[in-house]
């Protein structure tokens, strides 16, 4: 990975995706490997960690559900949704179920308007949603 | 008459696959362009063909390639804009997901054309599966000779690498990208030094959006004059328009650049959603100001949409209908800007928020009409002061919304105060 660039610094955003994906969140002793492997400070690491959205900084459930707020889904009725999804897993957007299954996280434009409302469950898209939908795409979840 | 040319594959069985991409006639540009063609006569035509942008700011390709400095003993590089952060705009998943080989096409007679032997493909986080279908389409291009060392012969290197953002709208900007490209937070550069001279690692860098580069192959096959007859002489070729909202058919239509705005709604996405009427449409991504509903008889062109105020952008069409309140649109442009805001630039940074703040109460029935001069006045404070347009981006469209739906805005704040 790091050989696909002229220097390793660049390599951080890809290695702390590997690194979530083994853990499920980057914690600051992860911050502080991912630094000594790319010979850079734990400030920078922590500085880019704390900039993007997608890097989670604490654990998040097993179904990292992220529902789309942004205008396209909204207007098809995202708002509603959001409630009804809160209401069944018994969590606010930004939490997690007590069970660890299941994480409730609002986000911008997930780029699948088209298909709105929609969410993504992990790296998985799922569109057109209403509440029926939400219940079967629940269901088959483990 | 206009033909496909981006999306005519898109439905066919595996598509995606270089083997069904060939039978297709795929690589034949390629393979023509390292062959037959000079890069000097491929910049001519690239010019000649005046393909503009398809990111946002509708910038000529040719003239682009042609800023990169010849000569210089660095290398140079080529960023694919993959970012899609532009709410509304769905097209690149499309091309990426149908067509990985056209794009690739795409980036290896752009690189060929401007002397580049590394690209990187920067697509937004949240696209994984799409990255992976890149992956994919790299190695099989890889295994058939179309990239790596001596590409069919020709003696020409070039690799690809696809990078993966990780959540920020602001890399979609192209200095930001850059930055995040490097390993660091996505906050964009001051300009000139201009990325063609100085871009990525310090180096020469050319930054594309992927539409723009799934353009240049039918370029080289069938000439500049053919694509300038596809739309219009000055902005030629098709467009991939998304459209989405209160629509019958939400989904991507490639239409020649020019076509009018009502006809995409009405006829091509199959009109209104049942029993809904038509009040606002947003035609480029949600930075571009809005268009009443009589306002949307307009040529879908980068000067139309600027004779009109409004911007043609990334070509995200959405459409808003009559029960639809502006106050809870223009909560949404506030919550998204404020949340996208690097932060590097105080108007910005200090602007959003506080815009946002306002509305919020708006919505709760708190303030009066004088709170909508006092977000106006607040937008047009970001408007021109920050580094980088994403300032502009979010005043852009509250300025316009709170011009255009004054009244309503108005009425809405009056009813919510008093059932609150
Ligand atoms: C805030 C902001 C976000 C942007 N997001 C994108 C994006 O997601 N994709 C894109 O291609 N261009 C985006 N752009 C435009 C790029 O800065 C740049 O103009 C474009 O990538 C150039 O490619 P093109 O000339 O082929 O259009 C954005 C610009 C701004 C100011
Ligand atoms: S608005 Fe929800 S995916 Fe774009």
């Amino acid at each position: 990975m790091i050989s696909h660039y002229p220097n390793k610094e660049a390599a951080l955003l890809p290695i702390l995706h590997l690194a979530q994906k083994e853990q499920g969140f980057i914690s600051a002793s992860t911050e502080k490997q991912v630094a000594k492997i790319l010979e850079i400070s734990p400030a920078k690491v922590h500085e880019v960690v704390t900039f993007y959205t997608m890097y989670n900084r604490k654990p998040v459930g097993k179904y990292h559900i992220q529902v789309c707020a942004n205008l396209s889904c909204s207007l098809l009725g995202a708002g509603s949704l959001i409630e009804y999804l809160g209401g069944k897993l018994g969590i606010q957007p930004g939490e997690t179920t007590e069970d660890d299954r299941f994480t409730l996280t609002l986000v911008q434009c997930l780029g699948a308007c088209e298909q709105a409302p929609c969410f993504m469950i992990n790296f998985d898209y799922y569109g057109d949603l209403d509440e029926t939908k939400i219940d079967e795409i629940l269901d088959k979840l483990e | 008459m206009s033909e496909k040319q981006l999306s005519k594959l898109f439905g066919l069985e595996n598509s995606h696959q270089i083997d069904v991409y060939i039978e297709q006639d795929g690589y034949r540009a390629v393979k023509k362009a390292l062959s037959e063609l000079t890069p000097e006569t491929i910049l001519d035509l690239v010019k000649a063909a005046n393909l503009r942008g398809r990111g946002g700011a509708g910038f000529p390709a040719g003239i682009k390639w042609g800023f990169v400095p010849k000569g210089v003993d660095k290398p140079k590089y080529l960023c694919v804009n993959a970012d899609e952060g532009e709410p509304g705009t769905i097209k690149d998943r499309y091309l990426m997901t149908n067509v990985p080989h056209l794009l690739l096409e795409g980036i290896i007679i752009t690189c060929y054309c401007v002397g580049i032997h590394v690209a990187y493909i920067y697509i937004r986080g949240e696209y994984e599966m799409v990255a992976q279908r890149l992956e994919q389409a790299i190695a099989e291009a890889h295994a058939q000779g179309y990239l790596g060392n001596n590409i069919l012969e020709s003696g020409f290197d070039l690799e690809v690498y696809v990078h993966r953002g990780a959540g920020a709208y602001i890399c979609g900007e192209e200095t930001a990208l850059l930055e995040s490209l490097e390993g660091k937070r996505g906050n964009p550069r001051l300009k000139p030094p201009f990325p063609a001279s100085i871009g990525l690692f310090q180096c020469p860098t050319v930054i594309n959006n992927v539409e723009t580069l799934a353009n240049v192959p039918s370029i080289i096959l069938k000439g500049a004059g053919w694509f300038c007859q596809q739309g219009l002489p000055k902005d030629g070729g098709t467009r991939l328009f998304g459209v989405s909202g209160m629509v019958q058919k939400p989904g991507v239509y490639e239409l020649p650049t020019g076509s009018n705005l009502r006809d995409l709604i009405f006829q091509h996405a199959g009109g209104m959603k049942e029993g809904k009427r038509l009040k606002a449409v947003i035609p480029g991504g949600m930075s571009s100001p809005v268009l009443k509903a009589d306002e949307i008889d307009i040529p879908l062109d980068g000067d139309s949409l600027m004779e009109a105020k409004s911007m043609l952008g990334s070509g995200a069409v959405i459409v808003i209908d009559e029960e639809t309140s502006m106050l809870d649109v223009l909560k949404i442009i506030t919550d998204f800007y404020s949340h996208e805001s690097c932060g590097q630039c105080t108007p910005c940074r200090v602007g959003n928020p506080w815009i946002r703040k306002i509305v919020h109460r708006l919505c709760q029935g708190i303030g009066g009409p004088d709170d909508i001069d006092n977000v106006r006045r607040l937008a047009d404070n970001i408007m021109g002061k920050t580094l980088c347009p994403l300032g502009d981006a979010a005043a852009m469209p509250i300025l316009s919304l709170t011009e255009k739906f004054r009244e309503e805005l108005i009425t809405s704040l009056n009813e919510r105060r008093q059932e609150s």
